[in-house]
């Protein structure tokens, strides 16, 4: 079957600027189901210009078909929006809320838990009218009680319910550490397969602006070795609603990792019912020259180096991991493969973060493949200062991307 | 003379049941204060509870080391309230300490704006209730109230017991399913250990012996829906449970046959077809996840309109874990939401090595319950007909959805922490005084006395438990150990989470998978 896609506008860089508002225009995937389609199809190649080539030389086919899976595209476009509705725009903290009411609507079995879910909406509004809608019961205001609100979860997910625990932030959860190190991941295994544990967990981390060094921490780097969970990092309103509905739809543990910066990004979605698939990398912006992966909020910074290189003559592949746990090789090597050249960019600390962890796994798996070693840059291994110069030092700006790359392709 | 209970003399005059123990002693406390705790529920659902509860409070005092105050093995702790803490270990649950604490009872204020809390104001005759004190021929009850000798009450059957009415607790079908179930926890525990020092099992495993009386006195109440959470010392919650003893045994033995097909173990024991919810290896991990159990039973009948889901949860842990943040965390979430849960404390007075009083700022575990608005009782829990008294109430009470309970059952383990710890700490003088209370001697009495069963029914269920004990061992040896292929099964449920390998297919379609050697 193949399956056609359509670019929709330019992958547009992103501009730094402090305000909240992004515009995100991406190539996204729109799957009908959640596995993507099937190796070998032809595909036509969106570039990041916008133009839409079909790219017939054997080299370019097997690219084609190498990238096909991972080529996230909108099924759409303005020549045949005919067949296909014309979406609408929201931003992302509302495209979580979409995805979390229709999983509340399709199943009464899914429950919010947390936080001031309930009456006061959600401190960052993703629950905004569900207690009024679902009753206070489905979205439950909790005591400051994380790590037994957690365990609550857990216990309400082993006998038939499919709750999302939101930690009000992510850093929170680290109350909660005991049950999702300890029940969350391995009791579908001690239990020798007797319970699941469909539990979505969910909230905002990362750095924010000035929010301080507790409030600003990065929890995927911790959560990683857990057996039994998988994380996975959104970083669109497109793949925020589409990771939401996956995870809480998915019998696994899913910890899903949100940044509290991005909660305002705008976009346009399809209005028609999808998911994201839990597994997979998402390509942001193919390339040649260089295989940057990143993830959450680093994909704009990482965007908007693109920018810059572009203009000095650099065509990065840009691809957001998404899947922190496990990692989606195939889309990864495929990458490698192409470019040789591998930089991350991640917003984890630089000791045993997600990029630690990347890295070793494509040494191990491609190190044929490359041509210069592995970049990683990530975050300071300092605790988030309050002052806003300090903080932006702590953390991967595009300049820093830039150069890195430059230094790559040398 | 007192703020205590109209409830209690007019039980007195009203019920005679026939239980191991003397009261007289007991009710000299009762008389001094209000020192058992407090229900939040209205007057007319506490005439209804209040009997049994009663009784077991009742027994709430009795001596540890009440004659050997010289063998403490642990010192004064510096600073503490004088009257409670100048005696031995004996003066822990004596009466003395009950009179001197103030009750704390928050009487004024309502706890929300939504649900105005109904509490009785602590200077009214104790419920609330209009009754009036009614004092019976035992006034000439020895109102020890700070008596230094405190007479463990909660022996086995006394004599003078013959001058109640004939009004047994329990019939012989029940008393013989009781029989059944302690032995059958003893046997199976005392042949762990043996199996374990010939090397069949390993790691840490933790004995129920002497314990016997708390699981089946609240297990056997429960219907198969019910669950159940336990801590690491759980093969006998799992055997009341239902769980067959072949499938406890081969898990021990790290058998693919056993309940976890080896993968959990000794602290790991789940059954989902009997709702055994585990087995932790923490202690207090167990409290939140029995509070998601029961939140699901309140879930299922109030937003799934499961109009008849009234199932319980029974979550048990020790005194040690009555320290730690889960424990209170859930009392207070339980209390708030009105959860089916019973939250029952197995006090055996250590955590490993470390003495409860040593531990713990105030050691009457059940007063704990009304800090968060919930009834706490304490129960003997060396007998298992006090035990089902207690239990029968709070999960009713559980069931009909007036919310938790909190139940302290004094109880002791006869053997070490585990199979590794030499128990050297304790003293042979308080092992001693709490295997004369064995709990299934104590019972097997009671079922003679009172002529609910012949020695030799009793000892053919003897004989009948240790065939299921031998043949659960027996089939435990013969079971294969896990293959290789076991090895990744189970990690998730979905195993598509272990991702996306370099090929492009997901892992676990690799062949390599299910043998168990893929590199994940």
């Amino acid at each position: 079957m193949a399956a056609i896609f359509q670019g929709v506008g330019a992958a547009a860089a992103l501009s730094s600027s402090p305000s909240n508002s992004f515009d995100s225009k991406k190539l996204l995937f729109s799957p009908r189901r959640s596995f993507s389609v099937k190796k070998g199809a032809s595909v036509v190649v969106v570039r990041s210009d916008g133009n839409v080539n079909l790219d017939l030389n054997p080299r370019g086919r097997r690219a084609q078909q190498l990238i096909a899976n991972a080529v996230a595209t909108k099924a759409d476009s303005s020549a045949t929006s005919s067949s296909s509705k014309p979406g609408h725009e929201l931003l992302l903290f509302e495209a979580l809320r979409e995805g979390l009411e229709e999983e509340m609507e399709r199943d009464a079995s899914v429950c919010v838990m947390g936080e001031d879910v309930g009456h006061y909406g959600g401190s960052y509004k993703v629950t905004k009218g569900l207690a009024t809608k679902f009753g206070d019961l489905r979205v439950l205001d909790t005591p400051i009680a994380e790590n037994s609100f957690t365990g609550m979860g857990i216990g309400a997910a082993m006998t038939g319910l499919r709750p999302v625990v939101e930690g009000m932030n992510m850093g929170f959860l680290l109350l909660a550490f005991n049950q999702i190190s300890n029940n969350c991941g391995m009791l579908h295994y001690t239990s020798g397969g007797q319970f699941t544990i469909p539990i979505v967990i969910r909230g905002p981390g990362g750095v924010g602006r000035q929010l301080g060094a507790e409030h600003s921490q990065r929890l995927e780097s911790y959560f990683q070795s857990i057996p039994g969970i998988q994380m996975v990092a959104c970083s669109t309103p497109y793949n925020a609603k589409g990771l939401m509905k996956a995870a809480i739809r998915s019998e696994n543990p899913v910890i899903l990792f949100e940044h509290v910066l991005l909660y305002n990004l705008k976009e346009r979605i399809p209005d028609e019912d999808y998911i994201c698939n839990l597994e997979e990398a998402e390509m942001v912006r193919p390339g040649e020259h260089v295989t940057i992966l990143t993830y959450s909020r680093m994909r704009y910074h990482v965007m908007q180096a693109a920018k810059t290189l572009v203009n000095k003559g650099y065509d990065p592949e840009v691809i957001d991991i998404r899947s922190l746990k496990p990692f989606d090789l195939y889309t990864i090597g495929n990458s490698v493969k192409k470019t040789h050249r591998v930089l991350i960019v991640e917003e984890c600390m630089r000791t045993g973060g997600i990029g630690a962890s990347l890295t070793a796994a494509i040494n191990e798996n491609f190190l044929d493949y490359l041509d210069a070693p592995i970049m990683c840059l990530s975050s300071q291994d300092v605790p988030t200062p309050y002052a806003g110069t300090l903080e932006e030092w702590t953390v991967v700006q595009p300049a820093q991307i830039v150069t890195a790359v430059e230094q790559l392709c040398h | 003379m007192f703020g205590g209970s109209p409830f209690l003399f007019h039980f007195i005059n009203s019920s005679r049941r026939s239980l191991p123990g003397d009261y007289s002693h007991a009710l000299s406390l009762v008389s001094s204060a209000p020192h058992f705790s407090f229900f939040p529920s209205p007057p007319s659902s506490l005439l209804y509870l209040s009997p049994s509860i009663f009784h077991s409070l009742l027994h709430l005092p009795f001596s540890l080391l009440s004659s050997s105050p010289a063998n403490t093995p642990h010192q004064k702790p510096k600073g503490s309230r004088k009257v409670e803490r100048d005696r031995t270990m004996s003066s822990a649950f004596s009466a003395g300490k009950f009179t001197t604490q103030p009750f704390p009872l928050n009487t004024t204020s309502p706890r929300s704006h939504d649900k105005p809390f109904n509490i009785p104001s602590a200077t009214s005759p104790f419920f609330g209730s209009s009754r009036k004190l009614r004092l019976n021929s035992s006034s000439k009850l020895n109102l020890h109230r700070r008596s230094g000798t405190v007479v463990a009450v909660s022996d086995v059957v006394k004599e003078k017991k013959s001058k109640f009415a004939p009004n047994l607790l329990i019939t012989k079908e029940e008393g013989l399913v009781l029989y059944e179930d302690m032995v059958l926890g003893r046997a199976f525990e005392d042949m762990c250990a043996q199996m374990y020092y010939r090397g069949k099992m390993f790691g840490f495993v933790h004995l129920y012996n002497g314990q016997e009386a708390v699981s089946t006195g609240f297990i056997k109440h429960l219907k198969k829906e019910d669950s159940v959470v336990s801590t690491y010392r759980d093969h006998v919650h799992a055997l009341s449970k239902g769980v067959p003893a072949r499938a406890v045994m081969s898990e021990l033995f790290g058998k693919t046959t056993g309940c976890c097909r080896g993968q959990g173990g000794s602290m790991h024991m789940f059954s989902s077809e009997h709702n055994l919810l585990g087995g932790f290896a923490f202690i207090g991990e167990g409290i939140p996840v029995a509070t998601g159990a029961a939140f699901t039973s309140k879930y299922k009948r109030e937003v799934l309109k499961e109009a008849d889901c009234d199932h319980v949860t029974l979550a048990f842990f020790g005194d040690g874990t009555c320290n730690n943040g889960q424990f209170f965390e859930c009392l207070n979430m339980a209390a708030l939401w009105k959860l089916p849960i019973v939250f029952v404390v197995e006090n055996n007075l250590w955590a490993i090595g470390m003495s409860h009083l040593r531990a713990t700022s105030d050691p009457q575990i059940y007063k704990k319950g009304p800090a968060f608005g919930m009834p706490g009782i304490h129960v003997d829990g060396m007998d298992v007909l006090k035990v089902r008294e207690v239990a029968k109430e709070a999960i009713g009470r559980a069931r009909r959805g007036e919310g938790p309970t909190l139940v302290e059952c004094e109880t002791y383990r006869f053997r070490g922490h585990s199979l590794a710890d030499p128990d050297e700490l304790r003293d042979p003088a308080e092992k001693a005084h709490y295997a004369a209370r064995d709990p299934i001697t104590a019972l097997k009495k009671y079922l003679i006395e009172n002529s609910l069963a012949s020695e030799a029914e009793l000892k053919a269920i003897d004989k009948k438990i240790d065939e299921v004990v031998e043949d659960s061992v027996e089939f435990a040896d013969e079971s294969p150990l896990p293959s290789r292929s076991q090895l990744l099964e189970n990690v998730f449920a979905d195993p598509k989470g272990f991702g996306i390998g370099p090929d492009g297919q997901y892992r676990c379609e690799d062949p390599k998978f299910t043998e168990g050697t893929a590199h994940v």
